[in-house]
């Protein structure tokens, strides 16, 4: 240490300033990369070598099965019964009607594919940050579509759309029904409920503890048997809610329950500045609320909320235990079609089904991926 | 009888009367005696953990107190909520953490209050603070985000977003406490300007120098109690109580 500091200078100036220099160069190129990144060390390299044996053991079967062997083309299930023969890709193809839109009448399907169209095209512009006009948007889907879903998809006499009754609904109609209201409920009904857990108000908090606690304390198939087999006994007969509807009910509350507590740690999270801050402006608790802390609040915590929605749209095959005919269940169903028997329809079947739900959750997962840079790009602190 | 108190408080700004506050146990304020005149500038000081914060906390109520009156323009707090809106809106606050609200550009912190408070249009109140943020001359960042602002420049937004709202009372607590030293000035030069415009001022801190300039009165706060109470020539010239005399000699040298 004495030499250490007997080493420095105890008067210095400088004479001539420092030049102001480019970064040094990192070796680089795709050598360079390769082995900065796949080989910076016996572990790595260890690592890399087996995730390369890993790919080569196991890629080219699946490229056989599900590509090259598979079957794409046939009326039936005697091309896919041959040996040898792949995935029946075929199948899905003649079954995909009855995998959209369940038992819908044929005839009408086409008042399907518009909700969906009309929902597709609306979500785009309420979620593409570039677009304008978000509240012309959220006035339109929060309100306007459902309606005109509803109209379309239960139909209207006077309108000259026949009702079809939500016993024939069916796939990933029904899967999208139940897991869009679960979405558009749960946001809403989950920071209400985290609101309500940290209102000063006993009964308001109390009541709020009560129902996220009692929800998330049991399976969502109880809260599903419950929405099926009590909520009729709580309504007079002509009341009694669609079957559908009580699934939905079901769903929706038990979403709610956990957003609660999502938006609730985004709560936490918020320093007591913010509060007071608005608050010595003058702004009362709910415009606190809207404009200054949940925007803040929720932002926070879009990982956790982009969460619960994929494990609502996963939970929706739930549904089928009570009854309704989710995308899963017309999987399940449509594989014990004798026309079709064979050893690779189930195979086939459910990897459709998986890839269906992973595009869908991988989707959301990228999108809230690509909000949280958004949103961080010019506020960085 | 309200036309009489009215009367007797058309000249005083805050008053405070026999206040007292408790956090559990712990006697916060004791018996806070205080009436600042409109127009008025005082500055409190005291060592830390002596109340000052919870005092004027106290006076648009992001305290609550116990026991005791608080007037503030007239209209007595309570726990009427209609009542403590309508004293923020006309008691600003500016704090020694900023609290700026930092999802929304400097322009837009700004323009909320005026907007969704005193229902202004939103062209009307961006004038308003373009005028203000042109007084705490920061014009050329409304466009930016709080986080991009040094700390400085956000305590100069605050007070300009505070004015957005055209507050007959201004709080500061301990304003430049946060910042670095070479912006200290800049944040005191617009407080006092805004002193020299005749605003009514409750001010927490430890700037001697601005309270030798702007202060009416200095007001010497410890253990919760105020303690000694002056005019800045005589508060810092003969310091009368013990208490006193020591604080000062810890921060004047
Ligand atoms: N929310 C609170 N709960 C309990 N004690 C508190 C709280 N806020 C402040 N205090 C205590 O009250 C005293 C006065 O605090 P404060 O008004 O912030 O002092 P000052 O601003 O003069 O430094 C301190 O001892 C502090 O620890
Ligand atoms: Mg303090």
């Amino acid at each position: 240490m004495d030499s250490g500091a007997s080493r420095l200078e105890t008067a210095y100036l400088r004479e001539t300033p420092a030049p102001t220099l480019p970064p040094p160069a990192l070796s680089s190129g795709a050598l360079g990369w390769t082995r900065k990144n796949l080989f910076s060390g016996p572990i790595s390299s260890v690592f890399t070598l087996l995730t390369i044996a890993f790919a080569a053991w196991t890629l080219p079967g699946l490229v056989r099965y599900f590509i090259l062997d598979a079957v794409w083309r046939a009326d039936d299930g005697a091309a896919c019964r041959a040996p040898g023969a792949g995935a029946c890709w075929a199948y899905i193809g003649q079954k995909f009607p009855f995998f959209m839109y369940g038992s819908y009448p044929r005839e009408w399907v086409w008042r399907v594919d518009v909700t969906f169209v009309v929902g597709a095209a609306l979500i785009v512009w309420l979620l593409a940050p570039k677009l304008r006009g978000k509240q012309v948007a959220a006035f339109l889907f929060f309100v306007a579509f459902p309606v005109l879903g509803f109209v379309l998809l239960s139909g209207w006499e006077a309108v000259g759309l026949p009702k079809v009754g939500t016993d024939l609904w069916g796939g990933v109609l029904v899967s999208l029904v139940v897991s869009a209201v679960g979405i558009v409920v749960s946001l809403p009904g989950g920071v209400l409920l985290a609101m309500g857990r940290r209102s000063r108000l006993p009964m308001v908090r109390m009541a709020s503890v009560v129902f996220i606690e009692v929800v998330r304390g049991v399976p969502l198939i109880t809260v599903l048997f419950m929405a099926n087999f009590m909520l009729p006994l709580f309504v007079p007969d002509n009341w009694s809610p669609d079957r559908l509807v009580r699934p939905l009910i079901g769903v929706s509350l038990f979403a709610s329950a956990y957003m609660a507590e999502v938006v609730r740690g985004g709560l936490q999270a918020m320093p007591k500045g913010q509060f007071e801050g608005a608050m010595a402006l003058g702004l009362g608790y709910g415009r606190m609320m809207r404009l200054v802390v949940l925007p803040q609040a929720l932002t926070k915590v879009i990982p956790g909320i982009v969460n619960t929605f994929i494990g609502l749209f996963k939970d929706t095959t739930l549904v089928a235990i009570v009854g309704i005919y989710d995308f899963l269940r017309t999987v399940d169903t449509a594989r014990l079609d004798p026309l079709w028997a064979g050893p690779s329809i189930s195979t086939t079947g459910y990897v459709f089904a998986a890839m269906f739900y992973f595009i869908f959750c991988f989707g959301m997962s990228r999108y809230s991926q690509y909000m949280e840079r958004e949103l961080s790009k010019d506020r960085q602190r | 009888m309200a036309d009489a108190a009215a009367s007797a408080t058309a000249d005083t700004a805050v008053e405070l009367a026999g206040v007292n506050k408790w956090y559990g146990k712990f006697h916060v304020l004791r018996d806070i005696n205080l009436t600042v005149g409109r127009g008025e500038k005082i500055v409190i000081c005291g060592p830390s953990g002596s109340g000052k914060s919870t005092m004027i906390r106290c006076v648009n109520r992001l305290e609550e107190h116990q026991s005791g009156r608080i007037v503030v323009n007239g209209i007595e707090l309570t726990s009427d909520l209609k009542r403590i809106d309508e004293i923020r809106r006309d008691v600003g606050m500016v704090f020694q953490s900023f609290n700026l609200f930092p999802h929304l550009t400097i322009l837009e912190n700004c323009v909320l209050a005026p907007v969704w408070v005193r229902n202004m249009p939103r062209k009307e109140a961006e004038e308003l603070a373009m005028k203000y943020l042109t007084r705490v001359r920061i014009p050329e960042q409304a466009g930016k985000y709080p986080g991009q602002l040094s700390g400085g420049q956000q305590q100069r937004v605050a007070i300009a977003r505070a004015l957005c709202m055209n507050p007959k009372i201004m709080l500061f607590d301990e304003p430049t406490s946060a910042l670095d030293p070479e912006m200290v000035k800049e944040v005191l030069d617009t407080m006092v300007s805004l002193a020299a415009e005749g605003m009514t001022m409750l001010c927490v801190t430890h700037e001697m120098g601005f309270a030798r300039q702007v202060a009416d009165r200095v007001v010497f706060m410890d253990a919760g109690e105020i303690v000694e109470a002056n005019a800045p020539a005589e508060f810092f010239a003969n310091p009368r109580h013990e208490r006193t005399r020591a604080f000062l000699g810890q921060i004047l040298h």
